[in-house]
């Protein structure tokens, strides 16, 4: 007996060796076209079909096969927590495999990113954080959108909705709320939009306070539901929950980060989205031609509608033919660099699609004005006193990316 | 606003939303009874969560899919029961790789396999069996208490009937009592004739199979989407764990542990909605700090533990021999 196990044994061996070696040639066989290695690490893992990871992945891959790359150039490090120990590891094993530049996805990465970037002998890699604010003259830079923009639009569809409703309650599920300025801008973009079209439009906020807990994202849904009788639920946290709880509650809804009217027919307008791969391409390409000019060529990145890096989802059945007319117009006002969300000027705009603009303040939930009526001066809060930010109007994007923590006139937490 | 609304609602939630937790803690009960600490809760709701999906999926059948979490998590169990009975396994470790090993194959079959899983609510047995509340006769007619306590699915209910059917199990059966005797001292229940093997076996796949339908549940109420980031389960497993403590190893207990628990759960979610509809008495509740709320559970359970060991005449119902292996030659 024990002799036929150990022939069977050494058979098993014996095929796992040559079935080793086929691996081999076949890597062999498929030399890259290119050696331009980019390196990225990732969050989640890369065989994510959805999600903040899937989007990323996808947005790189898309951007390499766009310059011609072939994918297995692509080297990925996956599943790194937010841990600084575990991040530089993961950057040190992409840059010994040649990588020359590295994409960070997650916020946490920053101090890895940023130590690395100074070291010496990774001064010819380039290194890409995302959502971050770290950067150097050489060789780091940080990648965001000004996806307020877009939430600005799907306030517009749901204020229409709220119009048509006769109801003007509508409600926001987000992970936080002015704590971060991401989560704090969002939700003061959607309401504006909401607003320039229903005046009366009110958004209940229920801040779970963590990210990716699915069952908290739904039953805070359906908490904003039953309290206000929001007729819109809008979303700043992961999953479509909020979007199934409204098609449960047979109101209507606003998902994020992928166009979700396929897990709510019923219920979803539109969705606030991004196109990492315009991103991803820009700097990718300028790695490979002219790195020794990365930062300042693409330096730090804030693109918005206008450089289509963020969009809405198209809009879906549910909405009307008037209610694209009007987001369309109003879309076309931002690319062109007309008029943008966060300034003195506010936007209202008539049922029929007439625009009309008024040069006011703006005003935050509290009555205080946190941008001036000339437009000039940026506030923010400071140990809870209203603090002029420095650099006047050139302070907008800093307020909008890393500083804002008030809620706009309208917008209730609770 | 209603008033009565939102408070009714809320009470409502604190029950389905957190019924999971009841299935867990009372599955992880039965087994630690046994003398067995399986760390593995979470794993195990997770592959009684995925194969409750695919087999319920596939029959379109509630029934079929509450059958199948059951059973498959207990088959799941067999590989605690295989390391740590027969091969002697340390618990702690075997029970820890459980849950990596059950949350890696929900991901591997949930995401792995296919990118493209329809959802749970697109069956509509499944989706109407879940959703359509079986409302009690009489008491369901009761202002607030009757929409928040007896007007339930039909899952509900059967974990609170296992709670109880569990506890009269351990406390008025004879099975029950030789049961508790194995995991007090296994070497004076051996010397009575009890198969001790056996004893752990059954309670391990039966312990591990109600705690995959809690698993099952967690899927159902988030309509079996797979696109979100995390496992279903999301660390209620973890949360079974302790409140196996707070309950002090008994099923009725849990009952009221789970409602607890869920209590503070379901309130950081309500607090807003609370603090607007009660703006006099509640209006506090939104000044709370959210994260207070999520650490609440857990500084209670560690006050209970403190509490049960001040208090000596209270005896806490820990089985002496939990988390020791039993090896016949070593008596």
């Amino acid at each position: 007996m024990k002799k036929v196990l150990s022939i069977l044994l050494a058979l098993v061996m014996v095929v796992l060796c040559f079935a080793a070696c086929g691996k081999k040639d076949d890597a062999k066989t498929d030399e890259p076209k290119s050696d331009f290695l980019v390196g990225a690490v990732y969050i989640n893992s890369q065989n994510d079909t959805a999600g903040y990871t899937f989007a990323h992945h996808n947005g790189i891959t898309k951007a390499m096969e766009q310059l011609g790359l072939p994918k297995e150039n692509l080297r990925i490090v996956d599943n790194i927590p937010e841990d600084t120990q575990q991040v530089s590891e993961a950057i040190d094993k992409l840059a010994n495999q040649g990588c020359k530049i590295i994409f960070g996805i997650s916020f946490g990465y920053i101090e890895a990113f940023a130590e690395a970037a100074e070291k010496p002998e990774y001064a010819d890699i380039i290194f890409s954080h995302a959502t971050g604010y770290k950067s150097n003259d050489k060789n780091f830079n940080n990648y965001f959108g000004r996806i307020y923009q877009a939430r600005y639009l799907a306030g517009i569809a749901a204020g229409l909705k709220s119009l048509e409703l006769g109801n003007n309650n509508l409600g926001y599920v987000a992970a936080w709320g002015t704590e971060y300025a991401e989560t704090c801008s969002g939700i003061n973009a959607f309401a504006m939009g909401a607003q320039a079209v229903n005046p009366n439009a009110v958004v209940h906020v229920n801040k779970i306070s963590t990210w990716g807990d699915e069952a908290k994202e739904k039953a805070a849904a359906e908490a904003l539901i039953s309290t206000y009788k929001c007729c819109v639920i809008a979303q700043h946290c992961d999953s479509a929950q909020p979007q199934l709880a409204a098609a449960d509650g047979k109101v209507f809804g606003c998902g994020y980060n992928s166009d979700m009217t396929a897990q709510a027919p019923s219920a979803h307008l539109t969705a606030p989205i991004w196109h990492w791969d315009v991103y991803y391409k820009l700097a990718i390409e300028t790695a490979m031609n002219d790195p020794a000019n990365f930062m300042s060529t693409v330096g730090i990145y804030y693109g918005g509608l206008k450089e289509g890096f963020v969009d809405i989802s198209p809009l879906s059945e549910n909405c009307t033919a008037e209610t694209k007319a009007i987001v369309d117009k109003v879309k076309a006002m931002m690319v062109n660099g007309e008029w943008d969300v966060f300034t003195n000027e506010k936007l209202s705009i008539a049922k029929d699609g007439t625009i009309t603009k008024t040069t006011a303040a703006l005003k935050d939930n509290k009555g205080a004005e946190v941008i001036s009526a000339d437009g000039n001066t940026y506030f923010t809060y400071n140990d809870g006193v209203l603090t002029a930010v420095d650099g006047g109007k050139d302070a907008c994007d800093g307020v909008i990316k890393g500083s804002m923590n008030y809620y706009v006139a309208g917008v209730e937490e609770g | 606003m209603n008033q009565m609304e939102v408070f009714t609602l809320f009470l409502f939630n604190i029950v389905v939303y957190n019924i999971p937790l009841l299935y867990g803690t009372v599955g992880e009960i039965i087994i630690e009874k046994s003398g067995s600490l399986n760390l593995g809760v979470e794993g195990i709701m997770a592959v009684g969560a995925i194969f409750g999906y695919l087999i319920g999926c596939s029959a379109n059948s509630l029934t079929v899919g509450i059958l199948a979490s059951f059973l498959c998590a207990g088959l799941f169990g067999i590989i605690f029961a295989v390391l740590t009975v027969t091969m002697q396994a340390n618990q702690n470790v075997t029970g820890l790789t459980m849950t990596t090993f059950g949350v890696g194959l929900f991901f591997f079959i949930g995401k792995g396999l296919s990118g493209s899983w329809p959802m749970m609510t697109a069956y509509s047995n499944i989706n109407d069996g879940f959703k359509n509340a079986l409302e009690i006769p009489l008491l369901s007619k009761i202002p607030i208490v009757g929409k928040a306590f007896f007007s339930h699915n039909i899952l509900v209910y059967l974990g609170i009937v296992i709670a109880i059917a569990v506890w009269f199990y351990l406390n008025k059966t004879k099975t029950g009592l030789r049961l508790r005797a194995v995991g007090e001292n296994p070497g004076a229940a051996d010397s009575l004739g009890i198969n001790i093997t056996l004893y752990k076996y059954v309670h391990i796949i039966l312990g591990s199979g109600i705690m995959g339908i809690g698993g099952y549940y967690m899927g159902l109420n988030l309509g079996g989407s797979f696109e979100g980031s995390n496992c279903w389960i999301n660390g209620y497993g973890w949360i079974a764990v302790a409140l196996v403590i707070f309950a002090n190893w008994s099923t009725a207990k849990a009952i009221l542990g789970t409602l607890v628990f869920g209590f503070f759960n379901t309130l950081q979610i309500y607090s807003g909605p609370l603090a607007n509809a009660f703006p006099d008495s509640l209006g506090f509740l939104a000044k709370i700090p959210p994260q207070l709320y999520q650490a609440l559970p857990f500084i209670i359970t560690a006050l209970v533990l403190i509490f049960a060991s001040v208090n000596k005449k209270k005896k806490m119902a820990q089985p002496a021999a939990l988390g020791l292996n039993y090896f016949r030659e070593e008596r």
